[in-house]
């Protein structure tokens, strides 16, 4: 195992909650919903019309001509982006040293449509040159790069939605390796249009509950009936523990662990045996070295899709044993919905925070707790977590079977 | 229709700050797009067909490439037009 160690030195966010991480923090211990009606000209035959769109236009966080030049999920990875390095203190690194992990689930996909309505209504003359730049995957991360200058390497993995753990992962990965000592890493996703709703609605993913949008996403409760589409990015400066120390930088937590699987069972179903998921865990906790008894919340993948949400409960119960009892999990997609890309990066956030805090945020929209959930949900109100030493775990699956579970523990200064 | 050379500058302005976010003002017929406007070779693409379309002309691959400086583009734009 490597002894170089990676903390959480920077937090940027762009979400249903909040423009920024703060507000969005602050709206997520308050248990608030960011699921909204779709507008009024949605497609009247698309069985889904909510969705959590971000809180604040980029338009308002961003200068036009950008705009213009940046898929959606790019505009919100950079302005994401943007708050997590200044939070971190825009450390002064040497280029060569400097990475980017930046992931969607679909990428350009909005882009990618407008131009195809341009080409069919306008001709291909009139197709932007900065369509191509726009819908690669790979282009919230290379903006990003490009802006700060990185050059130990720039990736974007792509796993549906696992990628945003995934790419925070890779991160870690990135600097106990030694190839870099600070990766600004996280996901991004903006998605909210007819045709992927289209298709997630056809594969019966997606929440019907269009009269009451605020409680459709309900992760646990017995009458859930899929996931709500949310659009965001959520990014995390990365660290080598001794870089950030030999600067002073403040440091929010510690990456410990990660497990990555993958099911081989089905494209878009879960393994129902969870065992995929359950190694996932087993490894990153394995990995990390920590005393698994440190343990003491999990933020959950928990969609809110009748299948999923068991399978994975099945998984932690399974992983965890008999510590499983003393692990509040939340499910933070309750009020976020589903950023797909975006979720892992997201709720590897709120994980980070919730240690710094020691609060772990609520559940919301649990009105009847499924029967065959046993563990200890943390419902309607935040909890407070213990003192001392401390862990938790992010769970993050994607279609096609992939596994994600990130370790994050307290840090403090000695 | 003939074009003079002060409408289709006002018009290249225009197009420029929509495309680059480049203040009008500064606009000159001696400034290079690339050096001193911030019009990169994709954005160039994007002046381009907005020109053709206002000015309601062709310009052809060839002579955009020739087009280093405002003038140049509004004298090319002011002949084909004429």
């Amino acid at each position: 195992m490597s002894d170089r160690r990676v903390v959480i030195t920077g937090l940027g966010a762009l979400s249903p909650l909040g423009h920024d991480v703060a507000s969005t923090w602050s709206a997520l211990l308050q248990g608030k919903s960011g699921v909204r009606h779709l507008p009024a000209d949605w497609p009247a035959d698309i069985p889904a019309k909510i969705a959590a769109p971000v809180a604040t236009e980029p338009s308002e966080l961003m200068d036009r001509v950008e705009i213009r030049r940046l898929d959606r999920s790019e505009q919100f990875a950079l302005i994401a982006s943007r708050e997590a390095w200044k939070d971190a203190g825009e450390p002064a690194v040497v280029s060569e040293r400097l990475g980017v992990v930046i992931a969607s689930g679909i990428g350009g996909v909005l882009t990618l449509l407008g131009a195809y309505d341009v080409l069919k209504e306008k001709g291909a003359r009139q197709v932007s040159p900065h369509t191509v730049p726009m819908l690669m995957p790979n282009g919230p991360a290379a903006h990003v790069g490009i802006e700060i200058g990185a050059r130990a390497g720039v990736h974007t993995p792509v796993s549906a939605c696992a990628s945003g753990a995934e790419a925070v992962g890779y991160a870690f990965e990135m600097i106990r390796n030694g190839r870099a000592d600070v990766v600004v890493a996280g996901g991004t996703e903006a998605a909210i249009h007819p045709l992927p709703m289209a298709g997630f609605a056809n594969m019966k993913a997606l929440s019907t509950r269009n009269d009451d949008p605020e409680r459709a996403s309900r992760p646990y409760d017995q009458d859930r009936d899929g996931f709500v589409l949310g659009e965001g990015a959520g990014i995390l400066v990365l660290e080598l523990l001794d870089h950030a120390k030999a600067r002073n930088a403040r440091i929010y937590g510690e990456v410990v662990g990660q497990g990555l699987t993958s099911d081989g069972f089905h494209i878009a179903a879960p393994d129902p045996e969870g065992t995929g998921a359950t190694r996932a865990i087993q490894q990153a906790i394995a990995s990390s070295g920590i005393d698994s008894k440190t343990i003491v919340h999990l933020n959950a993948h928990a969609t809110s899709t009748p299948a999923g949400d068991i399978a994975e409960a099945g998984a932690i119960a399974h992983a965890l044993g008999s510590n499983a009892a003393h692990v509040a999990v939340s499910a933070t997609k309750s009020m976020t919905g589903h950023l797909l890309g975006g979720a892992g990066a997201l709720e590897s956030i709120f994980t980070v925070l919730a240690l710094a805090h020691r609060i772990a945020p609520p559940t919301i929209n649990i009105e009847n707790l499924d029967e065959k959930i046993t563990l200890d949900i943390v419902r309607d109100t935040p909890r407070q977590l213990p003192d001392g030493k401390i862990s938790a775990l992010n769970n993050s699956f994607g279609f096609g079977g992939h596994n994600v579970a990130l370790l994050f523990s307290s840090f403090e200064m000695k | 229709m003939a074009l003079t050379q002060n409408e289709v500058l006002a018009g290249i302005r225009e197009i420029v700050e929509e495309v680059a976010g480049v203040d009008p003002a500064t606009i000159e017929m001696g400034k290079s797009f690339t050096d001193d406007l911030d019009v990169d070779s994709l954005s160039m693409v994007e002046v381009v067909v907005a020109a053709e379309e206002r000015f309601g002309i062709k310009i052809p691959d060839d002579e955009v490439t020739k087009m280093a400086t405002v003038g140049d583009a509004v004298n090319f734009i002011v002949s084909a037009a004429s």
